[in-house]
């Protein structure tokens, strides 16, 4: 069969699974768009209204889903504006595949109209990445980049695809036969020495804690991490991107770990004897102070990437292998275990907590919290929605009061921290999975970095629903501000628009709440819209993320909520 | 300190990009690199020495260079027995008979060769171990060095042990996976704001 190149792209795409790809035509991939007239009926185009949207689309399906996103630009700017699509992807491990277009073989090098060196660009942000020189090459190396964009520890794989190439015609012979990569080969099982060490330190701990991070979802070991936690009776601690990784209602979850993690879940790792750290990589936001991080604890590290194992922090046993098939070699092997002690202590620090939560005790005072917001859309989802955030304070509190009880439900830039993350990820996310309920839970300062695609929402009339944490700040960083910065707020003040006004310009129904009386049926008529609905919250400006470890202070080092919730004390953030 | 790595890498375009660009990135200081082929057209070989601060940074950049999807292999050899080899080129001025008659028997003496005499110049070239290469060139500074060119080193391990890879056998890491387990204590995490 004669194909052309841009015909082998669509033809590879189709083999590799895929439905739908996000992106943008431009000059050097025009005879790839060209091609998809013949492919329409089986792959779906979302034309976005910029390039970063089509990387945090394909980002959000890839979350949601499991499966591989595909996002397409042209040379040059298109190519440059997925730089930060992909860096999001890569410290996230997302499993991605972007093709752009490129300048003619025989203008590379001579700064082109539109050439810019798209796969020198991205090396540091791409798992791996390819310029197709030669024809006959195309088919195998798309191939080979869905496999390595989904296999091991996954990530983003950038296929770079001159014109002239997309244009020569050739007899197309799909590559059959497995992927001769002899530098790359994922671990699977754990070492027995490994295993044996592992069972011994988690026999003799007294004071135990799990640490699970994305890994859990990426390698689908929901149901080993349960058991293991379950036979072992060791609390677990999650990362951010851990979350839904168990059902957080589980009793044996006591929260959040980290900057802004449940207090309990950090002073537990702080007292443990043993940390369980499957699948997460000792962030700096998780560790605070590397030096002080769980003194007295011995460490086990389960981890599909031998490069974090020892990077951040020091193990004991560092068990480079995938995490499921690691469980699975040894839950079978492990005795059933009670830490009874230990759990009424982390119930002693759970009971201080409760008594700061805002949500639980606040008393009605007529005002607009953005953790009641969060609580609330919770509850009226029945927390079954698949929530999508920016990077701020809504994320965090998106992560304290909407607890996810199933995996790829919370879908969020934890290690890039992407402002503008949030609503292009959701769309992507509805098209992978069109049974769910998506909600996009946004700040204004993100959400008006994406905007532009409610364009793409309304043309699309994707069913997905918009919530704007509004409070007129680039709210953490007011935060820090107020209280590393001595309340200087430079920068941080935001003149926004009327976004129910914007968002019926893109011909998208809104709204605006102003009192939590307004949540429910606010909510109930988003979710009755059958397309793109947006509700702004207009919030509290002056509200704090509690608790906070300040960066680099000790994880024990938390500064808390006050205990009298009502009137907060602004001027002492430290008052407790 | 002074680590020697030796990497096998697919021999494609871009390859040395990537390398090199991991260890400006993870903040490694590489020291000398050189490349060249091996007796597969598709492996190229790199010999890297780098400075390490503490002594677990050899063992971290071997991970990450086992991250790159074109790394095949890497050998640590800095405690291994091992040939060490570097190559100088050194143009000396020989106007007379003198200098002449000394460049001759440094050269001799060293184990070096002439390789192109001119009227004016000399040309000389060493192999060897570096420090040999070093003290000769101290020998040579006091007459005059026009030029230099050094080539880096380049390693081999001793023994029968070699690097397996090469012949896509052994796919799994196994001597980084063995060597994951013991000491290096640098816990240098960052704490940015």
């Amino acid at each position: 069969m004669k194909l052309s190149g841009a015909e082998i792209i669509w033809e590879c795409l189709i083999r590799e699974g895929v439905d739908v790809v996000f992106g943008y035509p431009g000059g050097a991939i025009l005879p790839t768009y060209d091609a998809l007239n013949k492919y329409t009926d089986r792959i779906h185009h979302v034309l976005v209204r910029h390039e970063q949207g089509a990387t945090h689309m394909a980002d959000g399906y890839a979350r949601a889903s499991g499966r591989v996103g595909v996002a397409i630009a042209t040379s040059g700017p298109g190519a440059t504006n997925m730089v930060t699509g992909l860096a999001t992807a890569m410290m996230d491990s997302t499993p991605m595949v972007c093709i752009t277009g490129q300048v003619p073989l025989n203008a590379i090098g001579t700064d082109a109209f539109q050439e810019t060196d798209v796969t020198g660009c991205t090396l540091p942000v791409t798992k791996h990445n390819y310029l197709v020189t030669d024809i006959h090459e195309l088919a195998y190396t798309i191939r080979e980049a869905f496999h390595i964009a989904r296999t091991g520890r996954p990530g983003p794989v950038l296929v770079d695809i001159p014109k002239d190439v997309q244009n020569q015609v050739i007899d197309f012979i799909y590559p059959e036969g497995p992927i001769e990569l002899p530098g790359y080969q994922p671990p699977k099982e754990a070492h027995e020495a490994d295993l044996v060490a592992a069972l011994e330190l988690i026999k003799a701990a007294q004071k135990p804690i799990i640490l699970a991070g994305h890994g859990v979802t990426m390698s689908g070991a929901e149901k080993e991490l349960r058991d293991f936690a379950e036979i072992t009776q060791t609390p677990i601690a999650l990362t951010i991107l851990g979350k839904g990784a168990i059902d957080e209602k589980h009793p044996l979850v006591i929260g959040m770990m980290g900057m802004h993690g449940e207090a309990a879940a950090n002073q537990a790792i702080q007292e443990a004897d043993l940390l369980i750290a499957l699948g997460m990589r000792f962030d700096d936001r998780v560790t605070g102070n590397t030096k002080s991080y769980s003194p007295n604890s011995r460490k086990i590290h389960v981890e599909i990437d031998p490069s974090e194992i020892n990077k951040n922090i020091q193990v004991d046993v560092g068990i480079n292998g995938d995490l499921a098939t690691v469980l699975r070699q040894l839950n079978p092997r492990l005795k059933s275990l009670e830490h009874k002690a230990w759990f009424r202590q982390i119930m002693d620090w759970k009971e201080d907590t409760n008594m700061r939560d805002i949500v639980q005790n606040s008393l009605p005072d007529g005002k607009l919290w953005a953790p009641h917001v969060i609580a609330d859309i919770w509850k009226f989802t029945g927390g079954e929605a698949v929530t999508s955030t920016d990077v701020g304070q809504h994320q965090m509190w998106e992560a304290q009061y909407y607890p996810h009880a199933r995996p790829r439900t919370l879908l969020t830039s934890g290690g890039l921290g992407t402002m503008g993350f949030g609503f292009p990820a959701a769309i992507g996310a509805k098209f992978a999975m069109p049974e769910e309920e998506v909600w996009a839970i946004v700040g204004d300062g993100g959400f008006q970095m994406t905007l532009c695609e409610l364009a793409t929402a309304k043309q699309e009339n994707i069913n997905i629903n918009i919530a704007i944490i509004n409070n007129a700040y680039l709210g953490m960083v007011r935060q820090w501000q107020q209280m590393f910065y001595n309340e200087r707020y430079i920068a941080t003040p935001m003149v926004n628009p009327d976004f129910v006004l914007l968002a019926e310009a893109y011909g998208i129904p809104a709204r605006r709440i102003t009192t939590r009386e307004e949540i429910e049926g606010a909510v109930e008529w988003a979710r009755s819209i059958n397309g793109p609905a947006l509700l702004e919250f207009v919030v509290e400006q002056h509200d704090i993320v509690y608790p906070m470890v300040p960066a680099g202070a000790d994880l024990h080092d938390m500064i808390r909520r006050p205990t009298d919730l009502v009137s907060q004390d602004w001027d002492n953030p430290n008052a407790v | 300190m002074k680590s020697t790595l030796v990497a096998l890498v697919e021999n494609k375009p871009g390859v040395l990009n990537r390398v090199v660009s991991l260890f400006r990135r993870r903040a490694f200081n590489m020291d000398s690199l050189t490349v060249g082929r091996t007796h597969r057209p598709d492996v190229s070989r790199m010999t890297i020495i780098m400075d390490t601060e503490h002594p677990g940074d050899a063992k971290k950049i071997i991970m990450h260079l086992y991250k790159l999807i074109d790394v095949i292999e890497v050998q640590n050899l800095t405690d291994q027995a091992r040939i060490n080899r570097d190559l100088a080129l050194i143009k000396i001025r020989t106007t007379d008979a003198i200098s002449r008659n000394n460049i001759t028997e440094f050269t001799y003496r060293y184990g070096a060769r002439i390789v192109d005499i001119g009227p004016d110049v000399t040309i000389v070239e060493i192999t060897g171990e570096p420090d040999h290469v070093e003290s000769f060139i101290r020998e040579l500074e006091p007459m005059g060095i026009i030029e230099m060119a050094r080539t880096g080193l380049v390693s081999m391990g001793r023994g029968v042990r070699s690097m397996k890879k090469a012949d896509h056998e052994s796919k799994r890491h196994t001597a980084a996976l063995l060597s994951l387990q013991s000491n290096g204590n640098s816990n240098n995490g960052s704490t940015g704001g």
